[in-house]
């Protein structure tokens, strides 16, 4: 296996100016890794056709630009499978989408390329991104590629950005898009020992991505280090007329606004965020994240976000309403799947069929939840409500950070479980996953998890920054102080 | 709050999602469990507060009502199931 696919962003780019290195070579060390990492089922459809056409093309315009070219000039990307992309395979995981191709490009995914990125293929998730461990998957769950130590038992790379996390992690790619709607990018970064943020709401264009609850949903970068996070980042963000929530924002040089000097920020440790029955190894990672923060000059404050608690009950009817509102628009008639009819079907029969066929079991709760929290007599005591304790969860930030620069917590309340630990439990355990996590979607803040540390078995486990709005580049920067303090350097055995 | 199987059924139709009788009861045990769960947001004291309108303080953009888009019709139906003569298919809806 070559050594290329390890290569950081930041130092494949180098390489590819100094002309070292050319992207044809980079891709197909990439194609060659995805083609051996079959038991991962981290990719969905690759693309490695379009790869070297985009490969060729990047090196013809290294050559003309040279050192004025983008950081992402030539670098193999991973997309996830919900971004639609251009006449290739985009279902969001879901049969209801089998065969679905879209006649357009996800805004996103169209800057990347226009900074000369390659797609090496699309990258598998749960089911319309509502799932935690990939399990919801229409193409079978991921597979970490993390083990625990002496055991050959195959665990959940998290979800829903699985297949990216799992992706990067086994260097398939030097970095993926991901989408977090309630932790999707962090969770499963952490669960891989990779970076992953998710930027202020709005700063990424949703435009192109298929919808799970639009008020939550933000496009975000996958990567081996904060410096390549800060790259991709800067690639992907900035203002789209075509989603009407986009901001109208500059969007920053991340990466020359990594200095790594924190000395006087001011850092909060939420006393909420310690929840009864977490294991000692998170605990003991938040503290040992406060004492680096703390040497690295930086102010540790302890802070109140007292309605942390409601964060996911609230999610859990915010996100299933919005869901049911988005999805609506799978009825078989204008795209994807469409359920064989019996004779003298009508219309309902061909909507209720075809929702039924091709929506998953974790999809449907979520919708005929969203349906019921929607309906005459419920809509006050859950939807509004919910909206109303979402108004106090951003009000406990706005407070909090009146006393400080960026927040501090774990990313995740275990490291990753087995695939299938789960299938019998109870939904709301699967949702307890992204306890620490959701607060920041509903307040739309940016959040970042960092690899910080393993646990008892070997397994990577994150620390997770909670940014200002639109203060991305403050919260990276912070994370890369981190980031050199922890020097993770772990990597998972290749098994596969 | 519980649901029943007649709220299970009446849930799934307004979301125009087929349920075979046999799931209905396993439909409406799984809502009510995770209704249970969210039945806490009660406690919460919401008097005078403003539900979210949007996350972050942005007033939507104007733009001028003009056309921007359009006589692309074979790419609007290239995904879909069923057309004819240029249109969406579907089964007849009126006697």
């Amino acid at each position: 296996m070559s050594d290329l696919t390890r290569l950081t962003i930041a130092e494949a780019r180098d390489r590819l100016r100094a002309k070292e290195l050319t992207s044809v070579e980079l891709t197909e060390a990439c194609l060659g890794a995805i083609e051996a990492a079959g038991p991962l089922n981290a990719v969905s459809a690759g693309t490695p056709e379009k790869a070297r056409e985009m490969a060729a093309a990047a090196d013809a315009r290294l050559a003309a630009e040279g050192d004025a070219a983008p950081s992402l000039c030539g670098i193999p990307l991973g997309i996830k499978d919900l971004f639609c992309t251009e006449g290739v395979a985009s279902q969001a995981a879901s049969n209801i989408l089998s065969d679905f191709k879209p006649q357009y490009e996800s805004t996103v995914t169209q800057r990347l390329w226009d900074r000369g990125a390659v797609m090496v293929g699309k990258l598998n998730m749960d089911e319309f991104a509502m799932g935690s461990s990939n399990e919801t998957s229409c193409y079978g769950p991921v597979v970490n590629p993390w083990r625990a130590k002496g055991s050959n038992r195959d665990l959940t790379p998290g979800g829903s950005s699985g297949g990216s996390a799992a992706a990067v992690a086994a260097d398939l790619c030097l970095g993926a898009t991901g989408t977090d709607t309630g932790g999707s990018i962090r969770q499963p970064a952490a669960f891989t020992g990779i970076v992953g943020v998710k930027p202020t709401y709005g700063r990424c264009s949703r435009w192109g991505i298929v919808a799970f609850a639009s008020s939550l949903d933000q496009a975000g970068p996958m990567a081996k280090t904060v410096r390549d996070a800060a790259i991709m980042l800067e690639g992907m963000a900035g203002f789209d007329p075509k989603d009407s929530t986009s901001a109208e924002l500059a969007v920053p040089d991340f990466e020359a606004m990594l200095t790594g000097d924190i000395r006087g920020k001011r850092i909060g440790l939420p006393a909420e965020y310690r929840m009864e029955g977490m294991p000692a190894d998170i605990e003991a990672l938040w503290a040992k994240g406060a004492d680096m923060l703390r040497d690295a000059g930086a102010e540790i404050i302890d802070i109140s976000l007292p309605h942390t608690k409601y964060a996911l009950p609230a999610y859990y009817v915010i996100a299933p309403a919005e869901a049911s509102s988005n999805l609506a628009r799978y009825d078989g008639v204008r795209f994807g799947r469409r359920a064989a009819l019996g004779a003298g079907d009508g219309i309902t029969d061909l909507y209720e069929k075809s929702r039924a066929e091709g929506f998953g079991s974790e999809v449907q709760r979520r919708v005929m939840m969203g349906a019921f929290v929607l309906s005459a007599g419920y809509y006050d005591a859950y939807y509004l409500r919910a909206q109303k304790v979402r108004t106090l969860i951003k009000r406990d930030f706005e407070q909090a950070f009146e006393k400080v620069d960026a927040i501090l917590t774990p990313a995740t309340p275990s490291a990753a479980f087995g695939l299938g630990e789960m299938a019998d439990a109870d939904p709301v355990k699967m949702y307890l996953n992204d306890v620490f996590t959701v607060t920041v979607n509903l307040a739309g803040l940016p959040g970042v998890s960092v690899p910080a540390g393993i646990d008892h078995d070997g397994l990577p486990l994150g620390l997770q920054l909670i940014g200002k709005p639109w203060g991305e580049a403050e919260m990276l920067d912070i994370a890369y102080a981190m980031e050199r303090a922890a020097g993770f350097d772990a990597r998972p055995d290749r098994w596969w | 709050m519980s649901i029943d199987k007649a709220t299970a059924a009446r849930v799934a139709h307004l979301a125009r999602i087929r349920v075979d009788e046999g799931d209905l009861d396993r439909i409406a045990s799984e809502l009510s469990g995770i209704l249970d769960w969210v039945e806490q947001l009660a406690e919460v004291d919401v008097e005078g507060v403003e539900p979210m309108t949007s996350v972050t303080p942005m007033v939507l953009r104007r733009r001028e009502d003009a056309v921007t888009d359009g006589g692309i019709r074979e790419r609007v139906l290239a995904n879909a199931p069923a057309t004819r003569e240029g249109f969406f298919a579907v089964p007849k809806v009126v006697e």
